[in-house]
């Protein structure tokens, strides 16, 4: 019961990556070249209705499904890690036009080639962890 | 009704959805981050032996595994019985550029939906050098781009930067520096190929 809700709440993510557009390889195009307003606009409502999301929840003291108070975690200050794997996770998501979620909305489509990028972003998760303790963060 | 949310959905709906599904997981106890999925996965698999990032309960993203499955059931869904009349409409311009590089831009549902380039992405390209670069290469820097980050689009740029963090705002701009240097300097070289 509790893991139904999670695909309820996934197949609402996937229908509305699709409905938006926000999976298609040409809207990433479009947004890297700054010629159309439509996936800033997406991403600047999301943001700003979530700031808004976690300031009433912070100030309110929301209880979440199971009763606990909700908290949010800072992220780890890891700034190196931010910019140098936000900048190779940006050289792929120009490559192949998806960012992690989209990849497994395009293959429920049907487009079973998107697959072989899953599998690949697997391999470089797994090089990433093996390079971990080697690596600046 | 089925008709009207079968045509492509306004950025301002599109955004607010997405902000109602993090909404959604953090009321159930959880958090919006889809690439956390990567290190799931592959703790599943049995990486833990060869890496100590693996070694950790992976059972505990039993929910993020079940919502990348949603996930693609939603597209399934949406490109059925939620399927638009027409492909995906981009600008002039981009359709100009892309044209430009030899990339086809669908007219009518016939040629895609707009949102893979076919021509380009399939299983014959993927023994091209141009297709092994794309796919495997771009699917491998996804993987170590968002781990190494610690997020991607759905856990720096939507959940850090409503939560006010300061890592993710730089970790959004690298998505910004890496985005762009592969649009306008490596990308042309690479279809080239």
């Amino acid at each position: 019961m509790r893991l139904f809700r999670f695909l309820l709440i996934g197949i609402l993510f996937g229908v509305v990556m699709t409905k938006s557009e926000a999976v298609s390889w040409f809207r990433i195009q479009e947004m890297f070249r700054f010629q159309s307003f439509h996936m800033y606009g997406i991403i600047g409502v999301a943001v700003v209705a979530g700031v808004l999301i976690h300031f009433l929840i912070k100030r309110g003291q929301f209880k979440n499904i199971s009763g606990e108070a909700i908290q949010f975690a800072d992220k780890p200050k890891t700034y190196t890690a931010s910019i140098i794997g936000g900048t190779l996770f940006g050289l792929g998501w120009a490559m192949t036009g998806a960012c992690p979620g989209p990849l497994y909305t395009l293959v429920g489509q049907g487009n079973w080639i998107v697959l072989v990028v899953i599998g690949s972003a697997l391999l470089g998760a797994l090089t990433y962890g093996i390079l971990r303790p080697k690596l600046p963060h | 009704m089925i008709e009207f949310i079968s045509q492509p959905w306004h950025w301002s709906i599109s955004g607010a959805m997405i902000a109602l599904v993090m909404f959604l997981l953090i009321y159930s106890g959880e958090r919006f981050g889809v690439s956390s999925s990567f290190r799931a996965i592959c703790s599943a698999g049995g990486a833990g032996r060869i890496a100590d990032y693996f070694n950790y309960n992976w059972k505990k993203h039993d929910w993020l595994l079940t919502f990348i499955v949603g996930a693609a059931i939603g597209g399934a869904i949406a490109v059925t019985l939620l399927a638009s009349p027409d492909p995906v409409q981009i600008s002039a311009a981009t359709q100009a550029d892309l044209e430009g590089l030899g990339i086809a831009v669908p007219k009518n549902t016939d040629q895609g939906m707009g949102f893979i380039p076919h021509d380009l992405f399939n299983f014959e390209t993927l023994t091209t050098l141009k297709g092994l670069i794309l796919m495997v290469l771009g699917g491998f820097l996804i993987g170590f781009g968002t781990r190494y980050a610690g997020g991607c689009t759905s856990g720096h740029a939507i959940t850090g930067l409503s939560n006010l963090q300061i890592p993710s705002l730089i970790a959004v701009i690298g998505f910004f520096i890496g985005g762009l240097l592969m649009t306008f300097v490596l990308l042309p070289f690479i279809l080239s190929l």
